[in-house]
């Protein structure tokens, strides 16, 4: 099993990347977008095939490891093992160069 | 008196604070690999500056987990006093040995200077020689320094009077327009709930000497020197009275 795990600045705790990035996205005409938060991401590949038995591993290891709890919090996806890389659903149409 | 240094992948004050506290103040002083298990008999450990494990993850994340630190832990449950300077401080907070976390600076820029700091408590081994309110002149040089606790926790520090130094203007008045990296409460160093353990952000190590733009820092090392030097007079107590009590016998 594959998990994805993301990590943010829990909602209380100021985000001045993310607040940087949302200024410069205004200066660029992009008035729509409200606000920016930024956070990591962690593809963790796992040697289990219980969906279960995954979700609770990666939340340990977040929880341990991957995320600060004094500032952080995560969020974790389990998916079968994905035949296309991760984030390929992000690329531009026709794909990167 | 016996400075233990430690030394990470990727630490860059290491040899300041050596420098500091052999050169300058004439104690006995040596780097302990990370790897290592033992303190080598260290009476003070300071975890130095730079960038721990290349601060992946999150600065100090992964120097958590180097095996020295179960040896940091056992000597800061002893009571033996443990500095963490920058990158050291970060570390304190990453393993849970101080309270708290670091953000990205406010302003995002790594910030090099000289700033002023108050000091706010003198009954920990890092300000005992120092004068309660005293403003110190010392450098700092972090991206991100600035100082979080969720606001229970914040609360239960101030009450606990566990905020050691604060960020001000030359005169020692908290501004925030002299908090150089947005920490709340204005918090430059902080100690344990026992006082033994203190993190800061600026570094005293680089302020030992005129020669290199200030002694401010001075007080810091002077204080655990005299910190131990009343522990020791403290500890003679005791066998003086027994001593006193066998000839009255």
């Amino acid at each position: 099993m594959r998990a994805r795990v993301f990590v943010t600045l829990k909602p209380s705790v100021f985000d001045p990347q993310g607040r940087t990035i949302a200024d410069a996205l205004h200066s660029l005409g992009y008035a729509s977008v409200a606000d920016v938060r930024q956070g990591k991401y962690f593809e963790l590949d796992l040697a289990t095939t219980e969906v279960a038995t995954a979700k609770q591993l990666a939340a340990e290891v977040a929880d341990k490891v991957l995320a600060n709890p004094v500032i952080e919090s995560y969020r974790v996806e389990v998916v079968a093992e994905p035949t296309a890389p991760v984030g390929a659903e992000l690329a531009p149409p026709g794909g990167r160069s | 008196m016996k400075f233990g240094v430690v030394v990470f992948p990727g630490s860059n004050c290491d040899e300041d604070a050596l420098r500091a506290a052999r050169d300058v103040f004439g104690q006995d002083a040596e780097y302990i690999w990370h790897k290592d298990t033992d303190l080598k008999g260290a009476d003070v450990v300071v975890l130095p500056g730079g960038f721990a494990h290349g601060d992946y993850l999150r600065t100090g994340a992964m120097a958590r987990f180097s095996p020295i630190m179960a040896g940091v832990r056992a000597h800061a449950e002893r009571g033996g006093p443990v500095i963490g300077i920058c990158n050291g401080f970060q570390i304190l907070l990453e393993s849970g040995l101080l309270p708290g976390a670091m953000l990205r600076n406010r302003g995002l820029k790594y910030r090099c200077e000289h700033v002023y700091l108050r000091v706010e408590q003198i009954d920990t081994p890092f300000t005992c020689a120092a004068k309660q309110g005293a403003v110190l002149r010392i450098p700092i040089g972090h991206g991100e320094g600035n100082y979080y606790a969720p606001p229970d926790v914040l609360e239960r520090i101030v009450k606990n009077r566990q905020v050691v130094l604060r960020y001000t203007d030359p005169k020692g008045r908290v501004d925030e327009d002299w908090n150089p990296n947005g920490s709340v409460s204005g918090i430059a160093g902080i100690c344990s709930e026992a006082r033994n353990v203190v993190g800061l952000m600026p570094h005293p190590e680089r302020a030992c000497e005129a020669l290199l733009g200030g002694e401010d820092g001075r007080v810091i090392f002077e204080s655990v020197l005299e910190w131990f030097r009343s522990a020791e007079a403290v500890a003679l107590q005791p066998v003086r009275s027994a001593t006193l009590q066998a000839s009255d016998r």
